[in-house]
């Protein structure tokens, strides 16, 4: 079946250069977003279309083998695990006390009635 | 084909060490080690498939387990300054909206 062979190999190959390029581009707007919560947008970027482009060009290329297996395995788990980090990393940053810069009208970019932090924290028991 | 992943994902890695380096806080910081593990895992991944040795894949899967679980221990020890056993925690009463003068803790 030499078009069906073909027409993986091109669907692959358009998936790894696609998944490079949101690779690229989440790099640079990283590099380039003023404020640290637009970076954390870029950073989900690459976490999420990024590997998953590049996971399905290899899976194409793999073929029905185990090592697609494994291939939907990195997949799965870089799908929960990435989003679940970068919101801890936008809970940390928002309790310690960082808000976004917003437009330069002054008014404030998260009204204060939204905020709310726990004000009692459990501890667990301190052993002795 | 694979030659592009690689050269990509190591421009993407060199990226997020700027950022690193750079981060005006704490949390840049976290941030680009958490992207530059993720790349990590894909560049296990692709250079297997490169060197045509598929047990590079088990690596993979382990590293991107560890990242993520190293990503929360540092999150948790700059919220709690310990990892567990002695906990010293002050809660931020001190949150006002669109200042970033009331932080607690050092971030840079």
């Amino acid at each position: 079946m030499n078009i069906l062979e073909t027409g993986i190999f091109i669907l692959s190959w358009i998936s790894i250069l696609a998944g490079s390029a949101f690779l690229i581009v989440g790099a640079a707007g990283i590099i380039r977003f003023p404020d640290f919560w637009s970076r954390l947008h870029a950073a989900a970027v690459v976490d999420s279309a990024g590997t998953g482009l590049l996971l399905f060009g290899m899976m194409l290329q793999a073929g029905f083998t185990f090592v697609t297996v494994k291939l939907i395995l990195i997949g799965i788990f870089l799908l929960i695990t990435g989003p679940t980090a970068t919101h801890a990393v936008a809970n940390a940053a928002f309790v310690s006390g960082s808000r976004p810069l917003g437009d330069k009208s002054g008014r404030p970019v998260v009204p204060a009635d939204v905020i709310d932090v726990p004000e009692t924290i459990h501890l667990p028991e301190e052993r002795s | 084909m694979f030659e592009v992943g690689i050269l990509s994902l190591f421009i993407t890695m060199v990226l997020l060490l700027v950022r690193l380096i750079n981060g005006p806080t704490l949390y840049d910081r976290v941030l680009a080690v958490n992207t530059f593990g993720t790349c990590t895992v894909l560049f296990i991944g692709v250079s297997g498939f490169l060197f045509k040795r598929p047990e590079f894949l088990d690596i993979a899967l382990l590293y991107a387990l560890i990242n993520f679980v190293g990503t929360l221990a540092i999150l948790k020890f700059f919220r709690y300054r310990a990892l567990g056993d002695k906990p010293n925690i002050k809660p931020n009463t001190n949150i006002s909206a669109n200042n970033n003068e009331s932080r607690e803790e050092p971030l840079s």
